[in-house]
């Protein structure tokens, strides 16, 4: 087993961008990381690109050059990204190729995702009475847990604001307008007890990841960032999960549990040595529930450590530095190589006002969705 | 107006006590809804159809306060017409929960924990003008 390095990242803005395609935002995210690692497109011996809009990402290499090379296409739902750069990552720690690249890229309408309910192994009727919706998962999921936890709506409102805050320090952001807690608090129910602007939204946008034998990281860059773990986890029976007509019972830990605990373990690391974390926010309520099941606190100390500030930039467990999904929308095949993106550059001391003090060494990254799939990615310097 | 069910096998129909259907393994007696051929308990293929159980508690619940994307969606959507509706997951027996559309959508009116029964509520009119069923959980009262 060979260890890995990321020598370059490379990020197209996430937003909208009318009359650009997905696969032209890829290649401008590749261009980039390909300039970050100092490194040639035709160095690249494989590629993995994953989308959920795009059927074929590796025609990214119509604008690149086509050079012949294993280019593979990826779709894991909310865990696209993770499960490329997982792919990536052991093409090189195998022994297979020396250096290569994860690209994501998207192009979503602007609206709720949307699709055919028989193709998550659900019924028909599923979709045709009002179930096959990601959201209302989401205001279940929340519910309960702070009805069993204690959590409040203000600390809802409170990763809201801190989420924006943080993206409007990001120039690659969608959203950097800071909204407060109360301009939160105010927008509309969608699903309660969830509001407008609780919610991320999917849109558009690419990011690109280079990574090299770590052996081989130095021709490139003399601050290599280091690939300890990647985890991918699906579901088990009992799990309480995005689609459902039923769950068995008791309900049992969700993926992001056991991916995790998977990838700490590969990492040789636990939760106290991380400076540095990136949480799935496809909603409020769900990065305060991440919080707790990738283990950086038990089930109900976020009302405290969040009312504490201690996910803030300069706080104990900084949580989303760059804005999360909240701020920067959910291009699902590019969302999670966005969160690499924003913890090489932090532990590379590059991320400018967002920038995490005390110098960071060790990031974390996690990424939830349906049907019921995680991926957990470990760095360090 | 003739009734007809939103999809065969989902609930016994006609029926003046309808009941969802769900299937149960012979070898580990794991229930699930819908039925389906195979247990996702120990992946075998002994099941049979079981009726579930019409009454049950409130696990958890949202609201869905906007229209969701039709098709699929075959309820009414109009911009000025839709109504809110409760969705929640029901437990119905020690081993299995299921999830429901709710009569009830005011959040003050829903409680964990709270009893709830199956009754059929009508979802819209088909091309034949029949009145379309599905299924959902109200208070007990």
């Amino acid at each position: 087993m060979y260890d890995v390095a990321i020598i370059g990242v490379g990020l197209h803005p996430f937003g909208r961008f009318p009359g650009k395609s997905a696969v032209e935002m890829g290649a401008d995210a590749i261009r980039l990381a390909l300039g970050d690692a100092g490194a040639d497109w035709r160095d690249m011996q494989f590629a993995f690109g994953g989308s959920y809009e795009v059927d074929n990402p590796d025609s990214v290499v119509t604008y690149l050059g086509p050079t012949g090379i294993p280019f593979t296409n990826v779709y894991n739902g909310c865990a696209t990204a993770a499960s490329s750069l997982d792919m990536a990552a052991k093409m090189i720690s195998l022994g297979a190729n020396d250096i290569g690249l994860a690209v994501g890229m998207d192009k979503h309408p602007a609206r709720a995702f949307s699709a055919d309910s028989v193709e998550y192994a659900l019924p028909a009727w599923y979709g045709e009475t009002g179930h096959f919706l990601t959201t209302k998962y989401f205001g279940m999921k929340v519910n309960r847990y702070m009805h069993d936890y204690g959590i409040s709506e203000q600390t809802l409102a409170r990763v809201g604001a801190k989420n924006f805050r943080n993206g409007s320090l990001n120039p690659n952001a969608f959203r950097r307008q800071p909204l407060s807690e109360e301009e939160i608090l105010e927008s509309r129910v969608l699903n309660y007890p969830l509001r407008q602007y609780m919610f991320c939204a999917p849109d558009e946008g690419a990011a690109a990841v280079v990574l090299c034998r770590a052996d081989q990281a130095h021709r490139y860059t003399s601050s290599p960032v280091y690939l300890r773990a990647t985890a991918v986890r699906t579901r088990q029976l009992g799990a309480f999960e995005v689609h459902g007509t039923w769950a068995s019972l008791p309900v049992v830990d969700g993926p992001t549990v056991q991916a995790s605990q998977a990838a700490f373990e590969i990492a040789g690391l636990g939760p106290d040595e991380v400076d540095v974390i990136q949480l799935q926010d496809t909603e409020a309520g769900a990065e305060v529930i991440h919080m707790a099941e990738t283990g950086f606190c038990a089930d109900g100390e976020q009302e405290q450590l969040i009312a504490e500030g201690q996910t803030e930039i300069g706080g104990r467990l900084p949580i989303n530095t760059d804005g999360g999904l909240m701020a920067n929308g959910e291009p699902v095949g590019a969302s999670g190589l966005r969160q690499i993106h924003e913890l090489t550059r932090q532990l590379r001391g590059q991320a400018g006002e967002r920038q995490v003090p005390g110098e960071p060494k060790v990031g974390f990254a996690q990424l939830y969705g349906a049907p019921g799939t995680s991926g957990v990615t470990i760095v360090s310097t | 107006v003739a009734q007809v069910p939103i999809a065969e096998g989902l609930f016994t129909w006609p029926s003046d006590d309808p009941r969802l259907i769900g299937s149960a393994c012979e070898a580990c007696d794991l229930v699930v809804f819908p039925a389906q051929r195979f247990c996702p308990g120990c992946s075998g293929d002994s099941v049979t159809e079981r009726l579930l159980e019409p009454r049950g508690s409130l696990y958890t619940w949202t609201t869905q306060s906007f229209p969701p994307v039709a098709p699929p969606y075959v309820g009414d959507t109009g911009k000025d017409t839709f109504e809110p509706y409760g969705i929640g997951w029901v437990q119905l027996s020690d081993t299995m929960m299921i999830e429901a559309r709710l009569t009830e959508s005011d959040p003050d009116k829903l409680e964990f924990g709270m009893p709830v029964e199956l009754v059929l509520i009508p979802l819209t009119v088909d091309d034949e003008g029949n009145e379309v069923l599905s299924f959902a959980f109200q208070p007990t009262n």
